[in-house]
């Protein structure tokens, strides 16, 4: 069950972790990475250009028991967004 | 939290980069994971040429297989296409240009996320390679050190 783009979209002010540009594995490295600072229940917004992302980081949220929300693309761009649960 | 366990038995530049991007992945995922390094992929954790202090200990033929190996993993070649080096330059110039990251570069991720490299002592007396060719910060063992940690892990991968 994932939220829609409008819903994902009217997330306010979330940590956006940018990894536009890297391949595997940097986009998990990269979420791995900022996850640290995000507090428990807050919302964290990947951006990456590596397709593989778009099964990556929902793989990765649920080892590391995060609540994964949804992602769209724009612009070139993949939007992925999480919620840290612990 | 679970564990990997790797062996990296191949020198290959190619299968390097398979090993390492696994285990940084793991290790971004909250595994612990552990490398062994035996034969051709002790190559990977040599040190860059120069840095090297000559080991008087060697015989002939020890000096012989330590010469021949690669001196540092961004010197390996690939399982294919390798054209005598020719092969792995052109593939890391679209690595570059993809930005995908070298061998060294995971090796470096993978030692900043806390795996564990562990150097198999057999083959290193086997190809004449001493502990002062080998990076600093990882650990010598032998085969009851790997099947220890690999029956607390539950993937194990021989590459």
């Amino acid at each position: 069950m994932s939220a829609t783009i409008t819903e994902l979209k009217s997330i306010a002010s979330p940590v956006v972790v940018d990894a536009r540009g890297v391949s595997c594995p940097g986009p998990i490295l990269a979420a791995k990475k900022q996850i640290g600072g995000v507090p428990v229940g807050n919302v964290m917004e990947v951006l990456a250009t590596d397709s593989g992302t778009l099964k990556d980081i929902p793989a990765w949220c649920r080892k590391m028991g995060h609540d994964f929300l949804g992602s769209f693309e724009e612009a070139g761009s993949i939007h992925l967004f999480l919620r840290k649960a612990k | 939290m679970s564990k990997k366990t790797i062996i990296v038995f191949s020198g290959d530049y190619d299968k390097l980069m398979a090993a390492f991007i696994i285990a940084n992945g793991a290790a971004a995922m909250d595994d612990e994971v552990t490398m062994f390094f035996t034969f051709w992929g002790l190559a990977a954790l040599r040190k860059p040429v120069g840095a090297v202090a000559n080991s008087a200990d060697k015989s002939g033929l020890q000096k012989a297989f330590s010469a021949m190996l690669p001196k540092h993993a961004e010197k390996l070649g690939l399982s294919r296409f390798n054209f005598a080096g020719a092969g792995r330059s052109m593939m890391k110039k679209v690595m570059k240009s993809e930005n995908v990251m070298t061998v060294a570069e995971l090796m470096e991720t993978a030692r900043e996320q806390g795996v564990k490299m562990i150097a198999c002592t057999m083959s290193m007396d086997v190809l004449g390679i001493g502990k002062d060719e080998l990076v600093d910060g990882i650990e010598y063992a032998g085969v009851a050190t790997y099947l220890g940690e690999a029956d607390e892990s539950n993937v194990n991968l021989f590459i």
